[in-house]
């Protein structure tokens, strides 16, 4: 019963970006999320929800953590999860997504998580398929559930998100996870700060609402949550700092810089983590600090949220893909 | 002339709104032509009835123009013709009043050589529609490297020189290009865009840009150029025209040159002065374009550049893209997009919207792009091709493809209500559009 009026706070059809979506909506997305936590704890982690249901992974990108996540989630409701690896570079680009998914589409998925090298790539499968979409990252546009296990984290954590003051820190330029986190973080009410060389700050970024800050030691002065990212270097094209080792003399967290922020300011990573780059090992590692792992946990618990919250929409708007 | 079996005997225009933006005239009135050519087009013209032996066409009190010029477009033909061919582009032309267009050299093989400027014109002669002109390549293979034969290629019929949607780079090749071109008096058209700011580049760079994920494209690239090869025309006397300028600076920059003195000339498409860079909204690929839509601020200088004079000419920039290289994630999609038929309409909003009277609009898309490179085309005065279009230039319609008759339908005005419809396009005296006609 609770569950019918929780869903009714999240209405899309799909879950495509975090950019527009309602504080309301984002709550009703990690209260569901939440309640599948204590499962994932249990020795019988299985639900039937989704039986009979299909979720189809469709990844245009290397990826084993979330296409891991995804699986897990959509088998421990119940679902049948099928895996497909679609490696951009063996195929003619972009042809394949809109065939691919013309294709996937007429096997009648319930859900579609779909991940792709380029940008807009989950808006453009969503108009042409059914089913859900779930965006699982699209070029440096949006990772919308690795946003929304950030927040998750920090709020059993801190009980809140809003108030905080969270520092990003990196290669913000090539991130989806960073423009994910700063609207869902925005929206919720924290402060978000950008730290990183001016390189891999993207223009005009402040007009999302954001502090930038290109000085580790002052960015992360009293900061409540200190987010490291990925340096991608894959999709660099060029140069944009001299090398890995003045990199981390700057912009490496350790616990010199880590010093300012608040003393009991946690570690957060999506992961995977370039120890010695963007991190120092000591640091990632650090049990009372680091919630990194804890991140991967809460990312199955979001996406069940997600898959199960969506399969209830394609039911209640009759929308199902017959 | 050897008269041909279908040339045309007299025929009046009567009851006609004469437009002719070379002379000023705007006055009711007809036109008479015989065969190919206009003998007669006077304010009061056979006011009392028109002599037996003349066929009347009764404009009914619309607008009688000369046919548009359109200085920038891409045939598509020879080497894409999935996309476009002399044929289709011709249709879409005369359906958009274009009577004559200068194509770009991107095509496959290029026109580097005296034989594929040959090729084009002959090929479109056959077709017997909008008059084709063409330019030809700075450089062989527009690889930025070589020269082409500059000169022969002008007698052949190159009206001028681009290395069409490449630009020119390296600054040595061009100011022998700028220094040669100009012991004959060629004008060199530049598409300034510095490649080296545009790397990975998709659409303007800011805060949209930011926000879709989408790797910019800054307004300094264009700028960059547009400084440096002013420099380059002042240093060797050559003669410079920059082809769709789309950002504020540029605009800038080419009125204090211009203030100064130098050879510099510049023309801007309909996208940069009636979209900015909000049409692509959640990654429209039709709104794709090179340059790219630019901000707002940038979309209201070119506004400003039409009106004070600094923008000499408005092209359609006429990109045609099939389903296929557009229907793509946003990063990946091709650049362009149609314009042949929406030059008329989308300009006339410049009217409409108060920027400009309807003289000077279509004297940005007659008489001056025909001054500009020397053609014989784009006014309504005796002894001139009778390339005319009638149009009624309040008439609204709404861009949808099955209105278009551009094979490729990739126009970035898709779904736009405009006001402005052509009712009949004649080219040498022969009627070879009205209105009605089926794409």
């Amino acid at each position: 019963m609770s569950d019918a009026a929780a869903s009714s706070t999240y209405p899309h059809r799909h879950i495509l970006g975090i950019e527009g979506l309602s504080p309301d909506e984002i709550t009703a997305l990690l209260d569901r999320s939440e309640s599948y936590v204590e499962q994932n704890r249990q020795a019988d982690k299985k639900k039937s929800l989704l039986r009979g249901r299909t979720i189809i992974n469709l990844f245009f990108e290397n990826s084993t953590r979330t296409r891991t996540s995804f699986e897990l989630a959509g088998k421990r409701l119940g679902g049948d999860v099928i895996n497909m690896s679609v490696s951009t570079s063996s195929i003619k680009k972009g042809e394949t997504l809109i065939d691919t998914a013309m294709t996937l589409n007429a096997m009648h998925p319930d859900v579609l998580c779909v991940r792709h090298p380029s940008s807009g790539a989950a808006k453009l499968l969503s108009e042409k398929v059914n089913c859900a979409v779930i965006n699982g990252g699209d070029g440096s546009h949006e990772h919308p559930t690795q946003a929304l296990l950030d927040a998750l984290t920090i709020r059993r954590r801190r009980g809140k998100l809003q108030g905080l003051t969270v520092a990003i820190c990196g290669d913000i330029l090539h991130s989806r996870v960073a423009r994910s986190n700063i609207h869902l973080l925005n929206t919720m009410g924290a402060r978000v700060r950008l730290i990183a060389p001016a390189t891999l700050i993207p223009i005009g970024v402040e007009q999302l609402g954001v502090e930038v800050f290109h000085d580790m030691t002052l960015g992360l002065m009293d900061c409540d949550i200190v987010m490291m990212l990925r340096l991608q270097q894959e999709r660099m094209h060029g140069s944009f700092f001299p090398s890995v080792r003045e990199y981390f003399a700057f912009f490496g967290l350790d616990y010199m810089k880590l010093a300012n922020a608040k003393a009991d300011a946690l570690i957060m990573h999506p992961g995977p983590m370039n120890r010695g780059v963007e991190i120092d090992a000591e640091v990632a590692d650090d049990f009372g600090r680091s919630v990194i792992r804890e991140q991967v946990e809460m990312g199955v618990a979001v996406r069940m949220g997600c898959l199960e919250i969506l399969t209830e929409n394609l039911d209640r708007t009759g929308a199902r893909n017959i | 002339m050897t008269g041909r079996d279908d040339t045309p005997g007299m025929i009046a225009y009567t009851n006609a709104r004469l437009i002719d933006p070379a002379s000023g005239l705007d006055a009711r009135g007809a036109v008479l032509t015989e065969g190919e050519t206009i003998v007669e087009a006077q304010p009061g013209l056979f006011e009392n009835g028109v002599p037996q032996n003349v066929k009347n066409v009764d404009c009914l009190g619309a607008c009688l123009a000369p046919g548009l010029v359109d200085i920038r477009m891409h045939t598509g033909e020879p080497g894409e013709e999935h996309k476009e061919t002399l044929a289709t582009a011709g249709r879409a032309a005369v359906a958009g009043g274009v009577t004559t267009m200068v194509c770009l050299p991107n095509t496959e093989p290029v026109i580097d050589d005296m034989s594929t400027v040959e090729f084009v014109a002959r090929r479109a002669r056959k077709h017997g529609l909008a008059k084709v002109y063409c330019y030809g390549a700075i450089t062989r293979g527009l690889a930025g490297k070589q020269i082409t034969e500059m000169a022969m290629l002008a007698e052949a019929g190159a009206v001028a020189f681009t290395d069409g949607i490449k630009a020119l780079v390296d600054a040595q090749i061009m100011s022998r290009a700028l220094s040669y071109a100009s012991t004959f008096d060629l004008l060199i058209v530049q598409h300034a865009e510095e490649p080296s700011l545009t790397v990975d580049g998709v659409m303007n760079a800011g805060e949209t840009a930011t926000r879709l994920g989408l790797a910019g494209i800054p307004v300094e690239a264009e700028v960059i150029m547009v400084e440096r090869d002013i420099r380059l025309a002042d240093m060797t006397g050559g003669r410079i025209h920059f082809a769709h300028i789309s950002t504020a600076p540029a605009i800038e920059v080419i009125r204090q040159a211009r203030a100064r003195g130098v050879k510099v000339t510049c023309d801007t498409a309909p996208p940069y002065f009636a979209l900015n860079e909000l049409a692509i909204g959640d990654y429209r690929t039709f709104a794709k374009l090179a340059p790219p839509l630019r901000a707002e601020s940038d979309r209201q200088a070119v506004v400003a550049g039409l009106v004070d004079g600094t923008i000499d000419v408005v092209a359609s920039d006429h990109l045609p893209q099939d389903e296929e290289a557009k229907r793509l994630p946003f990063s990946e999609a091709a650049f362009g997009g149609t314009g042949l038929e929406t030059l008329l309409p989308v300009t006339l909003e410049l009217v409409h919207n108060g920027h400009l009277d309807l003289l000077t609009a279509l004297g940005l898309i007659t008489s001056k792009p025909a001054k500009l490179l020397g053609l014989r085309a784009g006014r309504l005065e005796s002894g001139a091709p009778a390339d005319l279009m009638i149009f009624n230039p309040d008439k609204g319609w709404k861009v949808t493809d099955d209105k278009l008759h551009s094979k490729s339908k990739n126009s970035p005005f898709d779904g736009r209500p405009v006001q402005g419809q052509v009712l009949r396009t004649v080219i040498d005296g022969r009627s070879v559009f009205e209105l009605g006609d089926k794409p």
